[in-house]
């Protein structure tokens, strides 16, 4: 159950996707949402749906792998789809009680559903081919020149990687503390919610114990190592900016170029 | 006699269908009789722990059954959630789950969930703290002021005071100290003396494991390499060693014995026995 949650994991591989630059694949993803939220006709869309599938293609990354990422989302999906269904204004196609679907809400419905669709995808694309390592640190060259505005780069990205490192760990550590509980008969899955909620009691306490027994761990451990934040620090892994990453920057810019042109011809 | 547990055909994939997919166990045919004190020996990674909490319902097979007393344990929702107050597991590391204010709470947590009266629980409470030597003053204590040991002795309590009739311990003495171990190991022996119950100890120590089970069930990625009385499992000592296992020490030494030729019978585990086979061996060998 826990264990499906697949938020922000990275699937180990070696597909072109994988070996980009973290830094390359950030901007990817933000051209590609740009090219997202412009396209508005049904071929822009297409051409969209297109790059995405090619994406997918290239990363080796199983689509069930990714269908799974939108379970979580299923609900704010099918919410979108039922809100722009019936209240898009437009020509009536069938009534239902109060309820008129239209021609322009179908249209719109289906946008919608893919446009968030495809966000989701593509986000997860990133996270799923790009270690949170790479990510963190290709975030913090990205947002470098904000340092000179005193916006502490190197914190926030420190606490980022922490945060994306403990996620497993926290999740296996609930699945462990839940296991041990429901061992001497807790029970999480029935009752009303107040029942509910006190029932998590024998679930929470530990966790935080724990969380915050790691966390002066941690913390132990990086002042032994002398950490002292970000200035002169130096990596083990360099982040590369390789040709390839530049071919498949300009191609991202190129599309997000085709989708700006499509739509100002209303495509 | 009816085994009190049985496991048949039984096989457990983690993360199935993803990149992360793994096989712990598989192929596990196992029937456990009452009154036994088992031990499981395998090295990390090799399944024990996967098996173990298969037996009272927490993990699911993949395929295969489990069955205790006759019964599949996942018959019903109900059925699940019974078992688990008849097969009591003790985690590894347990003290990481104690939540409560006090330690008397933390052990009535189990018989409360139970729906026992208020007296039968205050009644099981200070029969498990007797049975895991803990003493009355320590009660009213927080748990997480505690010394390791002492949480971890509460742990068990907790498992204990559901008077379970399978009591199933993962590691019990990882992390504690030498005179820490012989405590809780001796504690177990005696609750499983008193009460009459089925013990399941998943242990490293061959050691322990050969002084104190009745049977050994050695795991091996996933699968039973071994099963039987010490005496048959130690005979293995080759290959034993093979798959990369400890064996207790006299049966180490006296491989070695018998490597320099000195004629020792087979299957010595316990410094007692090779005492005798070498004083044996001695013996034989000035007659000459
Ligand atoms: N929750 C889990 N998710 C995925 N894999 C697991 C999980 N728990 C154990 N495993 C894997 O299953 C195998 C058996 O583990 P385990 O039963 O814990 O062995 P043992 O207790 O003998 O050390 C190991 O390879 C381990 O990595
Ligand atoms: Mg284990």
């Amino acid at each position: 159950m826990l264990k499906d949650i697949t938020l922000g994991q990275f699937f180990p591989g070696d597909s072109i996707t994988h070996r980009l630059d973290a830094r390359c694949k950030l901007i990817i993803v933000v051209l590609y949402i740009a090219a997202l939220f412009t396209a508005n006709g049904y071929i822009s869309y297409a051409l969209v749906i297109a790059v995405t599938a090619l994406m997918i293609a290239v990363s080796h990354i199983p689509l069930k792998s990714l269908v799974r990422g939108l379970k979580p989302v299923m609900v704010i999906i099918i919410i979108t789809a039922i809100l722009n269904l019936f209240f898009t204004t437009g020509t009536p196609l069938v009534k239902l009680g109060p309820l008129t679907l239209t021609k322009e809400g179908v249209v719109r419905a289906v946008f919608m559903v893919l446009r968030i669709t495809l966000l989701i995808m593509g986000t997860f694309l990133l996270t799923y081919t790009t270690s949170p390592m790479a990510l963190t640190d290709g975030m913090e060259q990205l947002f470098n020149p904000l340092k000179k505005i005193k916006v502490p780069v190197h914190e926030m990205s420190m606490m980022m990687s922490m945060a994306l490192r403990f996620i497993p760990t926290l999740i296996e550590e609930t699945d462990k503390i839940m296991s041990a509980q429901k061992a001497r008969g807790a029970d999480f899955e029935t009752g009303n919610i107040f029942q509910r909620a006190k029932a998590l009691l024998p679930l929470l306490v530990p966790l935080f114990v724990s969380a915050f027994r790691r966390a002066d761990e941690l913390a132990t451990a990086m002042e032994s190592r002398c950490y002292h934040g970000g200035e002169g620090r130096t990596r083990m892994k360099q982040l590369v900016w390789a040709a390839r990453d530049t071919i498949a920057l300009l191609l991202f810019v190129v599309f997000l170029a085709a989708v700006i042109a499509l739509r100002h011809f209303g495509l | 006699m009816t085994p009190i547990i049985r496991a048949e055909a039984l096989q457990h994939t983690y993360s199935a269908g993803t990149p992360f997919e793994k096989v712990a166990i598989d192929q596990i045919n196992l029937d456990i009789e009452p009154g036994q004190l088992v031990g499981i020996i395998g090295h990390t990674g090799s399944g024990k722990s996967t098996f173990i909490q298969h037996l009272n319902g927490l993990l699911k097979p993949t395929s295969g059954t489990v069955y205790f007393d006759g019964e599949d344990i996942h018959r019903s929702k109900e059925a699940t959630r019974d078992v688990r107050f008849s097969v009591g597991l003790v985690f590894q590391y347990p003290e990481y789950q104690l939540f409560e204010e006090t330690v008397y709470k933390d052990i009535a947590f189990g018989p409360k969930n139970m729906k026992l009266s208020e007296k039968e629980v205050d009644e099981r409470v200070k029969e498990a703290a007797h049975f895991v030597g803990l003493s009355d003053d320590l009660m009213e204590c927080s748990p997480l002021e505690l010394s390791g040991g002492q949480k971890r002795r509460i742990a068990i309590a907790g498992v204990i005071a559901m008077r379970p009739k399978v009591l199933i311990l993962d590691e019990p003495t990882a992390g504690l100290d030498p005179a820490g171990c012989r405590d809780i190991l001796q504690n177990i022996l005696d609750y499983k003396r008193e009460t009459e119950s089925t013990v399941l100890l998943v242990t490293h120590s061959m050691d322990d494991a050969a002084r104190l089970a009745d049977r050994l069930i050695v795991f091996h990625s996933g699968h039973i390499a071994f099963d039987g009385t010490p005496p048959e499992v130690f005979s293995h000592t080759l290959e034993l060693l093979e798959i990369g296992l400890d064996v207790p020490q006299a049966a180490r030494i006296a491989e070695a014995l018998r490597e320099r030729g000195v004629k020792l019978p087979e299957s010595i585990y316990t410094a007692d026995q090779l005492r005798d086979a070498v004083l044996d061996a001695w013996k034989g060998a000035g007659a000459c």
